[in-house]
């Protein structure tokens, strides 16, 4: 357990540096990084001035010491500025994680109490109607882009029927209506990948606990149908979703890029696109720092999840 | 598709007998049993794509600015009252008169050759540091697990959009970013199926017969590794054609004056509320396409590879 323990501890350390050094050197390279700095009408700038800057900023030194220098203060907490509104990139980050912490519950929901369910249904009914309707319902959930599932969502009830608001996040209106009105169809086109993925998984892990032994001991010895269904076969069968829950949280972060550019959702997703197109690496790399920090402690959390449902697995 | 026609031809001959089978169920029965209408689908797709430009209504660019966001030919009221709009668009035409079904056909060339390409690309890449990984083990193997661990942690949607601005908007550098985001995935399947088959008995026959690494890896190893592959490719071609429309779509995938069917999408963004086909048809072959292969990906991996059933 120790020596899992270290090895995980020694692959977070490096997932971090791999990812911010990465976005590091590729945002230096986006262009010369002294210009971005410099404000309107800061084009006059003295070639001191350029000079001080550049010192203050330690880019004149090279890349590696640049990325050494900004690793130093993070280890302290210290994340910079951003360039725009120089403001605290830590203070900016957090203000968008509630935006997508919010939705990303609210899909993480919707997916479990979708997805769960009816595999169990479709693993119980296999090759009934049910079946089908959960076989079609995983495949067009793996095969829609997200994108477009939001564009189509739009088009229909924000267009046509009028009913839910196209995009954006009502802060200052009323929980109810307003703010859940809007949560509807980011949480829906977040939420259908993921409910695709617990369903695909949820059955095949159910149908082959069905056909296991003890579950056909237990029908053997005349349990009810029932209690064997939810009892045995459903707490087993649970283990895969459960398990890779974790991932599914680690994937919205991905998802939330898309999701969140669609819907003009002010969350993170969107703040690291903005942060690209504007080239504010403080913020970027701020911004991919959280990300694989997020990333690192949910494929923590999945292979302890491992180990608390699953007592036959240990880590050795 | 031979038992297709077979099936048909004698449900046709003797359609009075009691005991044979209708002709619904005889090909419900075919249907459930072989993946025809996903093969049909791709297959056509991959056909547009061909004979683009030969079958296509229109050219790729041509526009037509007095039939600006005209709709599909059965909106007949629209061509009736426009009189002057005399190019029929079949699925529309999007906000500078191009038509939007020719924009289709040549989008799927690039989406599909893209997706293709890298596919194979990333496929051969991994899997050869998967072989290498598991037959030679110790070091080299550890060190490319970490990784891999490392590469599956990256953002990599994020690092793909600031590599689009930084090194341009090209074929090439979507290419590259897909080929990275493709190789990682099959090293550890292939590295696993080499553990296994590289203890055989008849790779030690191979060994004490004087037979080289190489040609153990090439002669007895890759062809115990084939069904693998392929089933990982089919598995991943859907996952790989939406990444591609998905960083068309946010900006960062081929230039946007390249009809490719996320860029179709994400230009039709601005005119959801005027011309719904801008969106919904390309939308629709990317939906189609991505379902087909992933069908036939899990009827291949049922036939051939049922371990990778949690997939």
């Amino acid at each position: 357990m120790k020596k899992f323990l270290a090895q995980r501890f020694v692959f977070a350390i490096m997932s971090l540096v791999a990812a911010t050094l990465i976005v590091f050197v590729l945002s230096r390279m986006a262009g010369d990084p002294l210009l971005l700095y410099a404000k309107p009408g800061g084009y006059g700038m003295s070639e001191e001035q350029i000079a001080a800057l550049s010192e203050k900023l330690a880019l004149d030194r090279p890349l590696i010491v640049q990325y050494f220098i900004w690793l130093g203060r993070v280890v302290t907490g210290d994340f910079g500025v951003t360039l725009l509104a120089e403001r605290d990139v830590r203070t900016v980050v957090f203000e968008k994680l509630g935006a997508t912490i919010q939705l990303g519950i609210a899909a993480f929901v919707l997916a479990t109490l979708i997805g769960i369910p009816l595999g169990v249904v479709s693993a119980i009914a296999r090759g009934t109607v049910w079946d089908y309707f959960g076989r079609t319902f995983a495949l067009l959930g793996q095969a829609t882009p997200s994108f477009f599932m939001g564009i189509v969502g739009i088009l229909i009830f924000a267009v046509t029927l009028d009913w839910l608001p196209p995009g954006g996040r009502p802060v200052d209106e009323n929980f109810w209506p307003h703010q859940v009105r809007a949560l509807v169809l980011p949480t829906l086109t977040l939420g259908l990948l993921p409910a695709a993925g617990y369903l695909r998984l949820t059955r095949s892990s159910m149908l082959e606990v069905l056909d296991s032994e003890y579950v056909k001991l237990a029908r053997a010895k005349g349990v009810n149908v029932n209690t064997v269904i939810w009892k045995h076969a459903f707490r087993n069968a649970l283990i895969p979703p459960i398990t890779v829950s974790a991932l599914i949280l680690i994937g919205f972060l991905e998802g939330s890029v898309l999701v969140e550019s669609v819907f003009a959702w002010p969350g993170v997703g969107r703040l690291a696109v903005d942060s690209i197109h504007n080239n504010d690496f403080p913020l970027l790399t701020g911004v991919i720092f959280m990300f694989a920090i997020l990333y690192v402690a949910g494929s923590f959390l999945a292979d302890m999840l491992y180990l608390v449902i699953d007592p036959r697995i240990r880590y050795d | 598709m031979a038992a297709d026609t077979a099936s048909v031809a004698s449900a046709a001959q003797s359609p009075t007998t009691s005991d044979e089978q209708s002709f619904g169920s005889k090909l419900w029965y075919v249907l459930r049993r072989w993946p025809v209408l996903p093969v049909i689908i791709v297959a056509l797709l991959i056909f547009m794509a061909l004979s683009a430009p030969w079958l296509a209504p229109y050219g790729q660019d041509e526009q037509n600015l007095r039939a600006r966001q005209a709709p599909p030919i059965w909106y007949t009221e629209f061509y009736e009252e426009n009189e002057r709009v005399t190019d029929r668009f079949i699925l529309g035409a999007d906000h500078l008169g191009r038509d939007v079904l020719t924009r289709i056909m040549y989008g799927a060339r690039i989406s599909l050759a893209v997706a293709g390409i890298s596919l194979v690309v990333g496929m051969a890449v991994g899997a050869t540091l998967g072989m290498v990984s598991g037959f030679y083990g110790k070091l080299f193997d550890e060190l490319m697990m970490r990784l891999v661990d490392v590469w599956n942690a990256l953002p990599f949607l994020l690092i793909a959009i600031l590599a689009a601005i930084v090194f341009g908007q090209s074929v090439t550098v979507l290419l590259v970013l897909l080929i990275l985001a493709t190789w990682a995935g099959v090293v550890r399947n292939v590295r696993a199926e080499v553990l296994t088959l590289k203890t055989r008995d008849y790779v030690a026959y191979s060994r004490v017969a004087g037979g080289s690494d190489l040609r153990i890896m090439w002669r007895h190893l890759t062809p115990g590794l084939i069904n693998t592959v392929v089933v990982l490719i089919t598995l991943r071609v859907g996952g790989l054609i939406l990444t591609e429309a998905g960083l068309s779509f946010l900006g960062a995938g081929v230039p946007s004056n390249i009809p490719t069917w996320g860029n179709m999408v994400s230009d039709a963004r601005q005119y959801l509320n005027t011309a719904w086909w801008m969106a919904v048809f390309p939308g629709m072959a990317i939906l189609l396409i991505v379902m087909s292969v992933n069908f036939i990906g899990d009827w291949l991996r049922d036939r051939w590879d049922p371990r990778l059933r949690q997939l």
